[in-house]
């Protein structure tokens, strides 16, 4: 008797949000977009620093790397933004320091200097320009991560993505348009770090209001 | 005591008494802090304003040599960019020619035909000129300005300008520089406007280019008024010899005489370009400024609990912003001149410096006890916080200062700035942002001492005015029992997310404003980079004011200088450059020129001619010794840009022009027209007449007012008729009755959408003669008690009377169905009804036994709530018991009707008062209603028969509190005691039948205790000083016992062993409410307004905020989130992992406390006479259900959520069942 029990009063909308695999589509699709147009403005800084005044035409400026350079870098930040706060969860210690998007706001930011600063700023060499990006990197990873496993990864993806990469270049596949090879390799893996931690804690933030929602499932179920 | 706290603890007092300096005198810190913000702002006065606009600087041609790479620093005037070649060195030509004297046979096109034709031989000459002297020889080729193709992208400008040669520019290249085209060319203006591009532009036209000065001034046009033609051979030179252009020059000058041409020829300028902002820059820039304005955008969302909210988030930027100018001008007063494009670095400075520190600052002060005075407030919660304001500092500037050491310029620089601005920004929080908080703060109080005066006093409540748009004031209603609003589904309730959307564009007319703001910015931008528009002015301007835009007429030095950079006194340039002792010599003329070649002044010559309109006046200004200024400034740079040469960060040198004067007379005119050249129309201006000026400029323009006017009128027909297609006429008058929703009304939402119309009766389960006290349920019963002391249970599905305590003799009525009022006091005692509205088809259906003396279960034939279409019938049924004895009620026997007020009466007075004392808790598990009672007596009465099962008197100290959790009853004393009792039945637990559903979270299943059972209630354990101070609360759940008491502590006991866990101290005020559950929740609210939320495993403080003015009365938690509400009648919904305030919902002034949570985003409420339903996810109220005809002066105090989705409340002596139908929802 008395079967009938209470349900949220929730519409279909937010069922289908609740869903786990659409949320999941959900924020790999949002994460994917964020990286795709994050590849497109620095690349677009770097482009600049070899362009004239005048680039003939702007559009082709944007894409004047191979076109597949963006998908990559939007995919590369999807798996990544899905990764952190997975590895979070498995480790078990969640992820607790400055979980506000003013922060997350910030951190792209300083991310974005960073990619600012190496474009535009002239360094006396390539020592010089390495350990200073090397260095506001870390300075990244402490003031909005301070997480061991952050890091870790951090530094495993960014060593991968330069390994992979000089392959690339090796095989003539992709170009710089900077042909000192060596200056290339210098900054490349500051800023691999830099935005894994930057894209990290976008998924996390993210993550956050999926694990409200999933706890109050479970609690209700 | 170690160092760091004694560093701690003087940190923390100076914050306290800075605190309460600015608290107390905030408009002299105001003032002194605005005044100190002009004074540092005061530098950057004299720095130039931001563009991209060139710089220039003037050597003399003479000891010109090429600048070398090394900077040297005895050249204190040069600028630093003058270093190295220049990208180019520009030699004009400059040619006025004039047909003269002017002969009435020519025709228009004669005015520049021949004048423009001897360009080409002019070209001969100069590409053909060598110059030979000892060292070798040298020809245009040699020095020239070699260039290669052309931009892709300029395909159709081949045939112009030049390419893989020396970059030579003249009008000649119209016609590919050769005489023959020209000759054959029909239309010269055609040709030369065909190049032209169409629509708006602001850069440089080829036209430009190629003629060299601006288009006005060339003179080329059918309507010229002064006929003299005017262009330039522009030569771009790779190299500079000196020699070489002295000797072209002289061989021009022979040839070309220019008598009264007094051009100074000393003077080179080099012109340095900045770096121009195109569109692969701004999108970057634009991408930074994003970042940023989120960034701010999701801080100052932080701010909260404060009177203005965009106030101080305005006042929070406003701090970050001057902060960041008085580190520019500071920078600036000390020498250091910003060398970095600041627009490119002014995102990251706000980022770096941040605004976190403010906010911090806010949420310390705000969470300080709201009783406390504003300027003890401000002390505080500055001290609070002064450690970690401290602490971040000392980090961002470390980090700042390990930045500096890179010693790379532009992070040096940056650095130096962030750290000036840092500072500076820790002086305007400080003294300016504390300030205006503090104002707020006090403001904030004023308003709501304002606010709360009037309802204090006991008088009406003033009317809501426009305060939040949450608010419920639910007016009476006419109709009684009827109520609601909304559809009969929530769900319906909630627009679709497209349609809130769209409708809150339409509210806040976001697309219009932003696209008037846009349409203001590009017209700023037009105005600003078209080439005779401001930027230009504002160019002219500082070169006006600089020294060198002026020429010297009167022998000045000749200066030298950067134009711009030190935009002096425009009065006298020689006193702030006289420190240059060059030599006031006129000017010299080259050795050249002294061969004097005067020979061929005719007649025509300037100063013979007495009538101007007849004899063309070639006159050479000072305004052409610099002709190019005139140009626009992006006419070297875009000229360069055709062969992918770029001029940013570079510079050109600028040669003295070589002017050329050339009279040709009419025959030779009229030799060299082409035979359509005089099929133009004539001239329909007088040959001489002055009026010609006129004619020109007034017809334009006329024609293009005519256009406008004739398109404004068109366009604002079609939308009219738009207007007229697309909305109803009577679109304003409804409009309005949409605007403004008063509650009350008919409902509908913010958007003007009225769902229709549902009704939901309450029911109405009237008996109890005096107001209800005390009230549980089990979820299938529902106990009641009034203050009378008389207990009733109720079927909680279909509100029907089953039993009332105490009973009276073995005749006792339980239940009478039918529509009795209440009318006086105690004469139906036992013979109270319940109303039932939605019953009334089965009056007195023969369900009850009168002589077994309890009903039946009347779950057994469960009837559907038809409740929606029932008249009321309250009137419609006699109440008058004495002249229809048993007209409709068979099955009462009138006799007892009618002796029964007096029985009652003597029951009660020999019975009631000495012995029984006023039920002061109540609770209802499974079949047992545990009754405490003031007198210290527990009772357990079987909710069914109405026996009492057992009682116990071992305490005498009334019972404030009591909490029934599977067999163990826990009672709090008025004496702060606690006491644990078990309930012992002589049968073994196993056999306990279980009934009801799974219920919720926080009711257990409940045992079913037979009547056969003997119950015993024995008293386990008493803890005598439980509580200093009476025990105000207590809440059982999860095996937990949860006590709260005026003492301000929390106890946890756990209700097996009835060992106290903890104590939990927080709070500075009395406990109000607790609320626990069996996810071991704690959260508890005080009289001092704060909600502390605590881990039941740990006893630890989770988290700790202020939400209400006085007293927290009621708390409720849901899986995300906890509500409160106050005495301030506020309910405030809190965020339950992170304790931010989600949102608050003013109510009416006197409102009752009562909450109710019916599914998690369903919230009840109680308030004057009616419920409330509210939407947790958004805050909106639903619907308002009004529960009798009087709706003044009964609050609703108690409401029970049963587990069917019904509430239950009391209203006066009557108990209200309100059915939710929207959210009942089979699940299986």
């Amino acid at each position: 008797m008395a079967s009938t029990a209470t349900t949220p009063s929730r519409g279909p909308y937010i069922a289908v949000i609740t869903n786990r695999n659409t949320n999941l589509g959900i924020r790999g699709f949002m994460l994917f977009s964020i990286g795709v147009f994050l590849a497109l403005v620095l690349n677009l800084l770097q482009v600049q620093r070899n362009v004239t005044l005048f680039p003939p035409d702007v559009i082709s400026s944007i894409f004047s790397s191979a076109w597949w350079v963006p998908p990559c870098c939007g995919t590369a930040s999807a798996m990544i933004g899905l990764l952190y706060p997975c590895i979070d969860s498995r480790l078990g210690e969640p992820h607790k320091f400055k979980r506000e998007w003013s922060s997350v706001m910030r951190c792209v930011a300083v991310f974005v200097g960073i990619n600012h600063a190496s474009a535009k700023v002239d360094f006396a060499n390539n020592v010089q320009l390495s350990l200073t990006l090397a260095a506001l990197s870390i300075g990244l990873w402490w003031t909005f991560d301070r997480s061991r496993s952050g890091f870790g990864l951090g530094v495993v993806i960014a060593l991968l993505a330069t390994l992979s990469t000089q392959l690339l270049v090796y095989n003539g596949v992709f170009q710089y348009t900077s042909p000192d090879f060596l200056y290339i390799r210098s900054w490349l893996p500051c800023i691999f770090f830099a935005g894994v931690i930057t894209m990290g804690n976008i998924g996390r933030q993210l993550a956050l209001y999926e694990c409200k929602r999933m706890s109050g499932k479970t609690h209700q179920d | 005591m170690t160092v760091r706290e004694r560093l701690r603890e003087k940190i923390s007092t100076a914050f306290y008494r800075h605190g309460l300096l600015c608290a107390s005198y905030p408009v002299p810190i105001i003032l002194f802090t605005s005044a100190s913000i002009l004074a540092c702002c005061y530098p950057l006065l004299r720095l130039p304003l931001p563009g991209t606009g060139p710089v220039e600087f003037t050597t003399r041609v003479r000891d010109y040599t090429v600048p070398s790479h090394e900077p040297q620093g005895d050249l204190g005037e040069r600028p630093d960019w003058y270093r190295g070649p220049p990208v180019a060195y520009i030699q004009q030509v400059l040619v006025k020619a004039a047909v003269s004297p002017w002969d009435s046979t020519l025709v228009p096109v004669d005015v520049f035909r021949s004048p423009l034709g001897r360009v080409f031989s002019l070209l001969e000459e100069i590409r053909n000129h060598v110059h030979n002297d000892g060292s070798g020889v040298r020809s245009l080729e040699a020095l020239c300005l070699q260039v290669t193709d052309l931009l892709p992208g300029l395909r159709r400008m081949q045939t112009v300008l030049p390419e893989h040669g020396c970059l030579l520019v003249s009008p000649g290249n119209y016609w590919q520089n050769q005489r023959e085209l020209f000759d054959s060319d029909p239309d010269l203006l055609k040709t030369v406007h065909q190049h032209e591009p169409k629509g708006l532009h602001t850069s440089a036209t080829l036209r430009d280019l190629l003629f060299g000065v601006p288009v006005k001034h060339t003179g080329v046009s059918l309507y010229s008024r002064k006929r003299v033609v005017t262009y330039t051979i522009t030569m771009v030179l790779g190299s500079y010899d000196a020699r070489f252009l002295s000797s072209l020059r002289a061989r021009l000058r022979q040839l070309h005489p220019s008598v009264n041409c007094s051009l100074r020829e000393d003077h080179m300028v080099h012109v340095h370009f900045k770096e121009e902002i195109g569109m692969a820059e701004l999108i970057p820039l634009v991408t930074t400024y994003i970042i940023l304005f989120a960034y701010i955008y999701f801080s100052t969302r932080k701010i909260d609990m404060v009177k203005s909210k965009w106030g101080l988030a305005l006042a929070a930027v406003v701090t970050v912003l001057s902060s960041l100018l008085m580190s520019v001008g500071l920078c600036t007063l000390f020498g250091l001149t910003p060398t970095l494009n600041g627009g490119e670095i002014f995102p990251y400075l706000v980022v770096v410096i941040g605004l976190e520190n403010v906010l911090v600052l806010t949420k310390s002060v705000v969470s300080t006890p709201v009783d406390l005075e504003v300027k003890l407030r401000i002390a505080q919660g500055l001290s609070n916080e002064s450690w970690s304001i401290m602490k971040n500092m000392a980090t961002e500037l470390c980090i700042i200062l390990i930045g500096y050491f890179t010693l790379v310029p532009a992070i040096q620089e940056f650095c130096l700035f962030a750290v000036v601005g840092l500072v500076s920004d820790f002086f305007l929080q400080m003294f300016f942002f504390t300030t205006v908080l503090s104002i707020d703060i006090r403001r904030m109080e004023l308003a709501d001492l304002n606010r709360r005066l009037p309802a204090e006093a006991g008088m009406p409540p003033p009317k809501p005015g426009p305060l939040r748009p949450r608010e419920a004031p639910p007016p009476p209603r006419p109709s009684p029992y009827t109520i609601t609003l909304q559809t009969p589904a929530f769900r319906n309730l909630r627009l679709p997310k497209r349609l809130r959307v769209v409708y809150f564009l339409a509210r806040t007319r976001l697309a219009q404003r932003f696209i008037m703001v846009g349409t203001v910015i590009w017209i700023g931008i037009l105005a600003y980079t078209d080439p005779a528009g401001l930027r230009t002015y504002l160019a002219a301007q500082v070169s006006e004011q600089s020294p060198l835009g002026e020429s010297g007429a009167g022998g000045l030095p000749p200066h030298l200088g950067v134009a711009s950079v030190f935009p002096g006194p425009g009065g006298d340039p020689a006193s702030t450059l006289s420190v240059l002792p060059a030599p006031a010599e006129p000017t010299p003329l080259p050795e050249n020129q002294s061969q004097g070649h005067h020979g061929a002044p005719r007649e025509g010559v300037p100063h013979q001619a007495q009538a101007p309109p007849l004899v063309p006046q070639i006159s050479w200004g000072a305004e052409d010794e610099e002709g190019w200024r005139r140009l626009s400034f992006r006419h070297w740079p875009s000229l360069f840009s055709y062969y992918n040469i770029t001029l940013a960060k570079r510079y050109i040198s600028i040669l003295p022009v070589i002017p050329v004067t050339l009279h040709l007379s009419p025959r030779e005119a009229i030799e060299t027209r082409h035979p359509q050249d005089t099929r133009h129309p004539p001239p329909f201006i007088g040959m001489y007449g002055e009026g010609s000026k006129q004619v020109i400029n007034p017809l334009s323009l006329s024609r293009v007012a005519a256009l406008g006017l004739a398109a404004g009128v068109l366009l604002v027909l079609l939308l009219f008729c738009l207007y007229r297609v697309l909305c109803p006429r009577n679109y304003g008058q409804n409009g309005v009755a949409h605007g403004r929703r008063r509650r009350g009304d008919l409902p509908c939402d913010d958007y003007g959408y009225s769902p229709p119309i549902s009704e939901i009766s309450p029911l109405l389960l009237r008996g109890h003669s005096m107001d209800i006290e005390c009230l549980a349920s089990d979820g299938m019963l529902l106990a009641s008690c009034c203050l009378a002391g008389q207990i009733r249970v109720w079927d909680a599905q279909t509100g029907d009377c089953l039993t009332v305590i105490p009973k009276h003799g073995s005749c006792l009525y339980s239940c009478i169905i039918g529509g009795w009022e209440q009318r006086d006091g105690w004469d139906t005692v036992g013979v109270a009804e319940p109303e039932n509205l939605g019953g009334g088809t089965e009056p007195g259906g023969g369900v009850f036994d009168e002589d077994e003396g309890y009903p039946l279960r009347r779950r057994t034939t469960p009837r559907p709530a038809l409740f929606e279409d029932q008249p009321d019938l309250t009137p419609l049924i006699d109440t008058n018991f004495d002249s229809q004895p048993s007209s409709h009620l068979l099955l009462t026997p009138p006799r007892d009707g009618f002796d029964f007020g007096g029985l009652v009466e003597r029951a009660y007075l020999e019975h009631e008062p000495p012995s029984l004392g006023a039920v002061w808790a109540m609770e209802l598990r499974g079949n047992l209603i545990a009754a405490g009672r003031s007198s210290g007596k527990l009772e357990l009465w079987d909710a069914v028969e109405g026996s009492l099962r057992c009682s116990n008197e071992d305490g005498v100290s009334g019972i404030t509190a009591l909490a029934f959790l599977n067999n163990r009853i826990v009672a709090a004393r008025l004496d702060g005691s606690l006491d644990f009792f078990t309930v012992d039945i002589n049968k073994p637990l196993g056999l306990l039948q279980y009934r009801g559903p799974p219920g919720r979270s926080n009711m257990p299943p409940s045992p079913c205790y037979s009547s056969e059972d003997v119950i015993s209630c024995q008293l386990t354990r008493s803890v005598q000083c439980a509580h200093q101070k009476p025990i105000t609360v207590l809440r059982a759940a999860a095996g937990r016992v949860v006590t709260g008491s005026q003492d301000h502590t929390v106890r946890v006991y756990r209700l097996e062993d009835s060992c106290c866990l903890f104590t939990l101290q927080g709070h500075s005020g009395g406990i109000t409410a607790i609320y626990i559950d069996q996810t071991m929740v704690l959260a508890s609210g005080g009289q001092d307004g704060a909600i502390c939320l605590w881990d039941v495993l740990t006893g630890s403080r989770v988290s700790h905020v202020y939400g209400h003015r006085g007293d927290v009365t009621s708390l409720v938690c849901t899986t995300s989130c906890v509500i409160s509400s106050g005495l301030d009648d506020l309910i405030c919904i809190w965020d339950r992992s992170t304790g931010i305030k989600l949102y608050s919902i003013q109510q009416e002034v006197g409102c009752g406390a009562s909450l109710g949570v019916i599914s998690e985003s369903l919230l009840v409420t109680g308030g004057q006479g009616c419920v409330s339903f509210w939407d947790l996810n958004f805050g909106d109220l639903l619907q308002t259900v009004y529960l009798g005809q009087s709706s003044d002066g009964q609050g609703v105090r108690q409401l029970v959520v049963l587990n069917n989705a019904a509430i239950v409340c009391d209203f006066g002596s009557e108990l209200s069942l309100v059915y939710v139908p929207s959210v009942l929802e089979k699940l299986d």
